[in-house]
C-alpha cells in the first residue's frame, strides 16, 4: 500500500515537473524543475531496489549536469522572450505528434508480452542477500571492466573537448609575466628626481 | 510490488514529454538540451525497471553507461552553445545553418 502511494506520488511529480521543464518561461525555472524531476525519478528507482543508480542520478545529474545548465543559463545574456516566439504556433502540432507517439508506445506496451524469457540464462541474476551497490561493483569491475574504462574514456574526451572548445586566449587581458617580474632590477625601476618646489614631477 | 507496466507507462509519458519539449522550444537550444536529458532519463527508468523485474543486474550497469554518455553529451553541447553564443550573440537554432563549417 505504502509502495503504491509512493509510486503514484513520485510518478505524478516526475511528470508534472517534466511538463513544467519544457513549458517554463524562464530557463532558470526550467533547470529547477528538471532537478525536481531527477529527484523524483531517483525515488522511483529506489522503489524497485536500484539504490546505486538512484544515488548516481542525484549526484551526477543534480550535482553536476543541472548545475552546469544553471551556470550556462545565467552566464549567457540571452533575450529568452524572443526565443519563445514560436511556442504557441508549434505547440498544437507538437502536441498532436506527441499524442500519436504516446499512443503508439501504449499500444506497443499493451501488445508486448514477455514470452520466451529464459530466466536461467540471465546475464547477472540479482542475489537478494547481496546489497545492490556491492553486486554492481562486483559486476562492473570484473565482467564489464573494459566497458567501464571506455566510459571513463568517453568522459575524458568530453572534458578535453569542452575545454578545447571554450578556451580562448584574450590578447588584451593583463597576464602576470613571471620572467619579466623576476628579471626586473631595482636600478631599472627606481629613479631619483630632484623635484623643484611647487612644480611637481613629470614622469 | 508495483507492476512493470506502471513503470513503462510513466517512462513512455516522460519520453514523449521530452520529444514535445524539442518541438515546442524549437529556438531555445538550452531547453532542447534539457528535453534530451528528459528523454535519457526515461530510457534509464525503463532500463532500471526491466532490470528489477527480470532480476538481472545488467540493466542497471547499462543505465550507468547511459548516464555517462548523457553527462558527456551535456558538457559538449553546452560548450558548443557557449562558443556559438560568443560568435553570434544569440542561440536561436534557426541561425545555425549559417555557420558555414
Amino acid at each position: 500500500m505504502i509502495q503504491a502511494i509512493a509510486f503514484y506520488l513520485f510518478a505524478f511529480v516526475v511528470l508534472v515537473s517534466a511538463a513544467l521543464t519544457i513549458s517554463s518561461r524562464n530557463p532558470v525555472h526550467s533547470v529547477l524543475w528538471l532537478i525536481l524531476a531527477f529527484f523524483n525519478a531517483a525515488g522511483l528507482m529506489v522503489l524497485v531496489g536500484a539504490e546505486f543508480i538512484a544515488m548516481l542520478l542525484v549526484i551526477v545529474y543534480v550535482g553536476a549536469v543541472a548545475v552546469l545548465f544553471l551556470f550556462v543559463v545565467m552566464m549567457l545574456d540571452i533575450d529568452f522572450t524572443e526565443l519563445r516566439a514560436g511556442f504557441v504556433r508549434y505547440f498544437w502540432i507538437g502536441l498532436a505528434l506527441s499524442l500519436a507517439l504516446v499512443c503508439e508506445i501504449f499500444i506497443a506496451i499493451g501488445a508486448w508480452s514477455a514470452g520466451g524469457i529464459d530466466f536461467a540464462r540471465r546475464a547477472a541474476p540479482i542475489d537478494g542477500a547481496v546489497p545492490n551497490i556491492q553486486a554492481i561493483g562486483e559486476l562492473l569491475y570484473s565482467r564489464y571492466l573494459f566497458v567501464f574504462e571506455l566510459a571513463g574514456l568517453v568522459l575524458l574526451v568530453a572534458m578535453i573537448g569542452a575545454i578545447v572548445l571554450t578556451f580562448r586566449q584574450r590578447p588584451d587581458s593583463r597576464h602576470q609575466r613571471i620572467r619579466q617580474q623576476v628579471s626586473r632590477r631595482s636600478k631599472d625601476a627606481i629613479r631619483n628626481v630632484n623635484a623643484p618646489v611647487g612644480q611637481g614631477v613629470e614622469l | 510490488m508495483i507492476g512493470l507496466t506502471h513503470y513503462l507507462v510513466v517512462s513512455a509519458i516522460l519520453f514523449t514529454m521530452g520529444v514535445l519539449g524539442i518541438f515546442v522550444n524549437r529556438k531555445n537550444l538550452i531547453v532542447i538540451l534539457m528535453a534530451i536529458e528528459l528523454i535519457l532519463l526515461a530510457v534509464n527508468l525503463n532500463l532500471v525497471a526491466f532490470s528489477a523485474y527480470l532480476q538481472d543486474l545488467v540493466g542497471q550497469v547499462f543505465a550507468m553507461f547511459v548516464l555517462t554518455v548523457a553527462a558527456g553529451e551535456a558538457a559538449i553541447g553546452l560548450a558548443i552553445l557557449v562558443i556559438y553564443f560568443r560568435g553570434r550573440g544569440s542561440i536561436a537554432v534557426d541561425d545555425v545553418n549559417r555557420m558555414k563549417g
